[in-house]
């Protein structure tokens, strides 16, 4: 079984249906003895860092405590962000920590939020991306980005008028993505595929 | 790089998909639950759903079709129509859309936009225009409110750049004259929108020929084309479209 974390916020209807539609096995919860028992966890949430960061709180030890045991752990959106060291957005917030870097705004200058389907490169070897080696398009919603300074970590990108952003990480059995599987069509739900065969429960 | 997005809209009153001529006549284009998946299906880059009675009737949209269609879209879902508040905005993103756009509520309360943004964050807040050529002055459009039976003395595009300072994170924007008429978008409105804002802006209003959906993306500069009867109708799949629009240059994700 795997467990999408309901830490109230935002998207999880959307991932729940996503999961649903590829048959996984998964259920909703904030329960931490459903979260031990769980083969794989992901973290989702749309909004601002800060506010994610409060109400993740009450988990937070315990997501950190089973993703470093080695249970796999997929971030989506701002599930993703919060797992680096700290977000820049309004304000300054201590996140997970779970991957060095940092979340940070994209440089003014172009459109905000970034919004739509950009073509995302992965770096060689993520198994997030098995199948889709040569990159694929995503869909993306968002104004902040992280820059990832973690030597362990493996990154995808994609290009946004100029600038490069941090598209997805993978680190060992830890997977974010910045773009929103659950909303990226065929590749997206590929992707999520490759996802539940990491846990093991396929 | 950055793709064009093709987005077509479901207008959906008493749970069927209409389609209209300037909003007005009525008829009907099929299920919104199949139409939906099917679009998801075959490549569309968003949905649109319009609740298109909602504001008239003043009730709330329809929750419980939006978790349906919601349960077979893998794509980004936008969910608009008399959506009157903060609150409600956030029943529907719970209930499997991602975005909400709004008109009616923001122009007689724009703090909705703020604090629809401050709660859920600018990207599924989505203000939607429609506008109508004023037609004593020239390059000058007037939106319009409740369904467009309503119209203001507002300027289209000062509304637009106040919405964008006060945290829409997207606009959608109909051309009113040129709705459901199938004889091109109003590429002068749209431009004069874009260039007015940083946000993304989508054309809606007068898809007819696929020549029309590279005109409002190439001259009208709009990062995304709405279009209904044509594909509801079966005029063009999305495959087709996208398939023109890249042969002339347009970046669009491969259907």
């Amino acid at each position: 079984m795997l467990v999408i974390i309901d830490y109230g916020v935002g998207n999880v209807r959307s991932v729940t249906n996503a999961f649903r539609h590829i048959g996984a096995d998964i259920t909703v919860s904030c329960d931490l003895k459903v979260i031990q028992k769980a083969k794989g966890l992901i973290l989702p949430g749309v909004g601002a860092s800060g506010y994610a960061m409060q109400k993740v709180a009450p988990l937070a030890k315990l997501i950190c405590q089973e993703a470093r045991a080695g249970k796999p752990l997929l971030g989506i959106c701002l599930g993703y962000q919060i797992l680096f060291d700290e977000s820049y957005e309004m304000g300054t917030y201590k996140c997970l920590g779970l991957i060095g870097g940092k979340v940070i705004p994209i440089p003014p200058g172009r459109t905000i939020p970034h919004m739509g389907w950009n073509f995302v490169e992965p770096a060689g070897g993520m198994r997030l991306f098995a199948g889709m080696e040569k990159g694929k398009h995503f869909a993306f919603a968002n104004s902040f980005y992280a820059e990832v300074q973690d030597a362990d970590a493996k990154v995808a990108t994609t290009e946004y008028e100029g600038v490069t952003l941090t598209a997805a990480v993978e680190k060992g059995n830890i997977f974010g993505t910045q773009f929103h599987p659950e909303k990226s069509g065929n590749d997206g739900l590929n992707l999520l595929r490759n996802f539940v065969r990491i846990c093991g429960v396929s | 790089m950055l793709t064009k997005r093709i987005i077509p809209c479901l207008d959906v009153k008493d749970n069927r998909v209409v389609k209209g001529i300037n909003f007005l006549n009525l008829r009907d284009a099929g299920d919104p639950v199949e139409l939906g998946a099917r679009y998801s299906a075959e490549g569309a880059d968003e949905l649109v759903f319009l609740d298109i009675t909602a504001t008239l009737r003043s009730k709330k949209t329809i929750v419980e079709l939006v978790e349906k269609v919601a349960q077979n879209v893998f794509i980004p879902f936008t969910v608009g129509g008399g959506i009157s508040s903060a609150d409600e905005i956030g029943l529907l993103l719970r209930s499997g859309a991602d975005k909400c756009s709004i008109n009616t509520a923001a122009v007689k309360n724009p703090n909705v936009l703020s604090e629809s943004a401050e709660r859920f964050g600018s990207q599924c807040v989505v203000l939607a225009i429609d506008a109508r050529r004023d037609i004593h002055k020239k390059d000058k459009w007037v939106v319009c409110i409740k369904a467009g039976t309503e119209r203001t003395d507002i300027d289209a595009i000062e509304w637009a750049a106040r919405a964008e300072k006060l945290g829409a994170g997207e606009i959608l924007l109909t051309s009113m004259d040129a709705d459901g008429t199938q004889t091109g978008y109003d590429i002068e409105l749209t431009r004069a929108i874009a260039e007015a804002v940083n946000i993304p802006v989508i054309a809606s209003g007068g898809a007819g020929t696929l020549e029309s959906l590279l005109e409002v993306l190439d001259k009208g500069k709009a990062s995304a084309v709405l279009a209904a009867s044509i594909f509801h109708y079966g005029t063009y799949t999305i495959g087709q479209t996208k398939q023109f629009l890249a042969q002339h240059g347009i970046p669009v994700r491969p259907a």
